[in-house]
């Protein structure tokens, strides 16, 4: 356009005017202000979710990688590559390829095992991720689809990683593929017919490997990258939660703009991610497939253990009594079927339902955009660490046979303790959880009455001692403080309200003059005044002097619905 | 509204540009804008997407001993990245070039036992490294401000207008009337539906079909030969001892349900032998022969304790007693590992005398009628 030439303000730098030239032609320039003014909340726990993230973008890199040199077949070939111990035996060319991978693909064994670290990694993540959006009451409404979503990407995140542990077709992935096979087999009615849709045949067949090799690197990634894609959009649309806080309401978000300071921070964790995976790829050895030896339907190591995300189900079928259920006809269910098929259903449908059951329970359909502290929140709270001991017993006896052998306790014994343990466990775990929520806060109520401690005694002139209580705020006649419980962290030692002096910096020596930190401080007290009309935040949402540039401005054009001259609503 | 349209575009009226970016650009001109400051645009800007910023601390005084304590903090950090990465490299491509060889011998003590480590050691110090210093970046030299974002409710407006467009396109279809369109399309959905899933149909094969999960290799006559292919003698093994046999067909070692354990009770053993009843003749002596595919989840059972006559899953711990014809006594298997009836042949080897007569492996839905 002819205006851009001579238009006051027109780009002058090469920078400015390629920007321009770019934007003329995309008209960017709204989205991409909207995008990096865009505000994030700060706390540590808004990170997890990202690990995940970052873990599968690694999985998706070296798995990319990996599939260059990866033959997803189960012909049986004999080895003739460098790992001398064997070689000329027959194994399936899958095993092969991933020996020549680990043996023969140089920097291969570094990128196979972050491939498997990250994948731990991003389960792990996922899992954590999870808890924190639990225990904080982040599902709640509106955010019931992203929670969904959420307990899907973990499903798919889990059948993911099975696919992915029998790949190398040797011993151990073998030994799961068989579970899976019985597994199947054990489904009522249908179970045989499955098995043999799945399998293409009788275990094992020639087949396996090469369907799950197609589900594990498009099926499943596909579906997972969509949903991925879904979830942070939602996430963008809905803008994220944060904890209650001076200034912080329903109707706002506190935080950092994502340029530069959140792309800083999240970048540098991208990279710290980076750098744990490669450190674990590299210096820790995880799955040595050549130790293992090719697939043989007759042999199998002891501790065989699963990836840690499927012990829980390994768990469950060790200490599930032996109860096959016959059914007039001389059918059957077998006994197999239940720990590894419905206890995980009834698992998942909970969890995926766990908002709606919350919502009816309380009655709460209100949208919440505040976090609330697991304290604050005792009975979904105790729920939770209920749900947590139930799964860490379900994890321990997955590897209860390691368990017994190193701390010399009868096997047996390890299953019955499993056993009574998940039934015992749980119901402790949610009552200590209670009682501690209440404690908490208690607690947090009784320095809001009565202030902190001091840790200065005073002696009264008729003789009695006592403690001095810094009150947070102001006092009635009693001398209780009349702070209403807010649910946001209470100041529980006087440092916390600037009893001390921050520390001067430097390790060995002083790297900031005393004097300077002293005026420092009071600038900061002084400081602190200024930013007092913040508060009025938790009524108005905004400040009202700050006001929108133009507030009813827009003229109406050409008989364009005017819009009341607010500016447009952010398309994130 | 008439029919000649004059505004832009069409072809009725002259084509001039309308108001073409409208809201701000209507409050601001160009030379108002060309007149704020850079951080008043950033405000303004920030202002219109709902952000306030409330507050900034800047970075560290330029020239002051903080910020080169943290610029010279930062550079260090990104200066070893760097290095890293480059090292990584070094060690990546000159293994074997001009440093000893990377590839890994069975009982070499060299390089090649470190290459795997040192390259993940120097990928890992180059990415946390320049992720470290980048966070040290955010927080030692940039601005710390604290902003605060607008969250919005849906707008009523943007609600009714919708509705009444999709309402009206729905209208406007005619489908409620006209319930011919809408029976032929749902009996078409259905159609094309089915018609998209049938393939998969391919996948699906009958279980039944000679029954493979109720049947194995093992037949009157073949012999039992270990995983070397050797046929097996009574006098072969020493009382109380275990070895895995297969049938004597090609590639034997190698099937998925075949795999048999042979066992040798010790007299004592053979004293408590409570055999099933009807297979009181399964064994040949003091030698009985167990299928190895435990029947809860199919893994091979391997681990025989003789003095307790248990044979263990190391999958999920079931333990069988060979004395009792194999029975489940602990953990979740809830059938008998099945019996191979065995006896020997005229050159003195052992054969069996039938194949398994139920299913081994794992339970499933209809195997008692099988």
């Amino acid at each position: 356009m002819a205006r851009t030439a001579t238009a006051p303000g027109a780009p002058t730098t090469r920078l400015g005017k390629t920007a321009l030239e770019v934007d003329d032609r995309l008209i960017v320039a709204g989205p991409l202000r909207r995008t990096l003014n865009k505000v994030f909340p700060d706390h540590w726990s808004f990170l997890l979710g990202e690990i995940a993230l970052y873990s599968f973008i690694i999985l998706l890199l070296t798995g990319t990688y990996l599939t260059f040199f990866f033959q997803a077949s189960m012909t049986e070939v004999v080895y003739d590559g460098s790992y001398a111990p064997l070689r000329g035996l027959d194994m399936s060319i899958a095993y092969a390829s991933t020996l020549d991978i680990s043996f023969d693909v140089r920097g291969g064994l570094l990128i196979r095992q972050m491939h498997h670290w990250a994948a731990l990694l991003f389960v792990a993540s996922i899992v954590v991720h999870m808890l924190r959006i639990f225990f904080t009451g982040a599902f709640r409404r509106p955010r019931e689809t992203n929670w969904l979503i959420g307990v899907a990407l973990l499903v798919l995140a889990l059948v993911e990683g099975m696919t992915g542990y029998t790949m190398p077709d040797d011993l151990l992935s073998g030994t799961g593929l068989r579970i899976i096979s019985a597994i199947i087999l054990s489904i009522p009615v249908i179970g045989t017919w499955a098995h043999w849709a799945v399998f293409g045949g009788d275990y094992v067949g020639e087949l396996i490997v090469g369907r799950f090799y197609i589900v594990h690197v498009l099926l499943i990634p596909a579906i997972l990258l969509g949903l991925i894609a879904l979830h942070l959009l939602i996430l963008v649309k809905q803008k994220h939660t944060q904890f209650p806080g001076p200034g912080r309401t329903e109707h706002n978000v506190v935080g950092n703009r994502l340029f530069p300071t959140f792309a800083g921070k999240a970048t540098g964790l991208l990279l710290v991610v980076f750098g744990v995976v490669a450190a674990l790829g590299g210096l820790v050895q995880i799955n040595p497939v050549w130790l293992w030896g090719p697939y043989n339907p007759a042999q199998v190591s002891a501790a065989s253990q699963p990836d840690w995300y499927v012990m829980f189900l390994d768990g469950s079928t060790r200490l599930f009594p032996a109860w096959d259920i016959y059914l007039p006809g001389n059918y059957n269910i077998p006994a197999l079927f239940w720990p590894t098929l419905v206890l995980p259903g009834i698992l998942f449908t909970l969890l995926m339902a766990y908002p709606v059951i919350e919502r009816k329970l309380t009655g709460d359909t209100a949208s919440h955009h505040l976090l609330q502290r697991p304290r604050d929140v005792p009975v979904r709270t105790s729920l939770g660490v209920m749900a947590i001991s139930f799964y860490l017993v379900l994890l321990l006896s997955g590897g209860n046979d390691v368990i017994a052998d190193k701390f010399d306790i009868s096997l047996n014994a390890m299953t019955w303790i499993g056993r009574i343990g998940l039934l015992i466990v749980p119901p402790i775990a949610y009552v200590l959880t209670y009682r501690i929520c209440l404690g908490l806060q208690q607690h947090d109520r009784e320095v809001l009455e009565h202030g902190i401690e001091t840790g200065v005694i005073r002696r009264l002139p008729h003789g009695e001692f006592i403690e001095v209580h810094q009150p947070l705020g102001p006092v009635d006649e009693h001398g209780h403080g009349q702070l209403a419980y807010g649910g946001a962290p209470v100041p529980k030692k006087m440092n916390q309200v600037g009893g001390a002096r921050r520390a001067i910096r430097g390790f060995f020596s002083p790297i900031e003059e005393p004097t300077a930190v002293e005026l420092e401080q009071r600038g900061e007290d002084r400081g602190l005044a200024p930013a007092e009309p913040q508060r009025e935040l938790t009524t108005s949402g905004r400040p009202a002097e700050g006001g929108r540039p133009a507030e009813g401005g827009r003229p109406s054009e050409g008989g364009r619905p005017s819009e009341g001259g607010r500016p447009q609503e952010p398309r994130d | 509204m008439t029919t000649h349209d004059t505004r832009p575009g069409s072809t009725g009226g002259a084509d001039t540009p309308g108001p073409l970016y409208g809201g701000p650009d209507d409050d601001y001109t160009p030379e108002q804008l060309a007149a704020l400051p850079r951080e008043e645009l950033d405000r303004l800007g920030a202002r219109y997407d709902g952000v306030e910023i409330l507050h900034v601390e800047p970075g560290p005084e330029p020239g002051s001993p903080l910020e080169k304590r943290a610029v010279r903090q930062v550079g260090l950090l990104f200066g070893l990245a760097g290095l890293c990465a480059f090292a990584f490299v070094v060690v990546y491509a000159g293994a074997g070039w001009f440093l000893p060889d990377w590839q890994w011998e069975l009982g070499s003590s060299s390089f090649s036992v470190l290459y795997t480590p040192l390259l993940g050691l120097l990928m890992a110090l180059a990415f946390t490294f320049f992720g470290v210093g980048l966070v040290l970046y955010t927080k030692k030299l940039l601005p710390h401000e604290t902003a605060v974002q607008d969250k919005h409710d849906g707008s009523h407006f943007d609600r009714v207008t919708t509705g009444a467009t999709l309402v009206g396109g729905l209208h406007n279809s005619g489908l409620k009337r006209r319930k011919l369109i809408t029976g032929s399309l749902a009996f078409m959905g259905g159609g094309l539906g089915l018609m998209l899933l049938a393939p998969l149909g391919g996948l699906i094969k009958d279980p039944n079909e000679g029954d493979p999960l109720g049947t194995t290799e093992w037949a009157e006559g073949v012999r039992l030969v270990r995983d070397d292919g050797t046929p097996v003698r009574p006098g072969d093994q020493e009382p109380g001892s275990l070895e895995t046999v297969f049938p004597a067909v090609p590639e034997g070692n190698r099937l998925a349900d075949a795999a048999t354990m042979l066992i040798r009770l010790r007299p004592a053993q053979l004293e408590q032998a409570v055999p099933r009843s009807g297979q009181e003749d399964f064994g040949y002596g003091d030698y009985v022969a167990y299928s190895k595919i435990c029947t809860h989840a199919g893994c091979p059972v391997s681990l025989y304790e003789q003095e307790t006559s248990r044979i263990l899953c190391p999958c999920h711990q079931s333990q069988f007693d060979v004395t009792q014809g194999a029975k489940p006594i602990f953990g979740p298997a809830t059938r008998s590992l099945p019996q191979l009836p065995i006896t020997v042949d005229d050159e003195g080897f052992f054969v069996a005398r039938s194949d398994y007569i139920e299913a081994v492996g794992p339970t499933y839905w209809n195997r008692e009628r099988i």
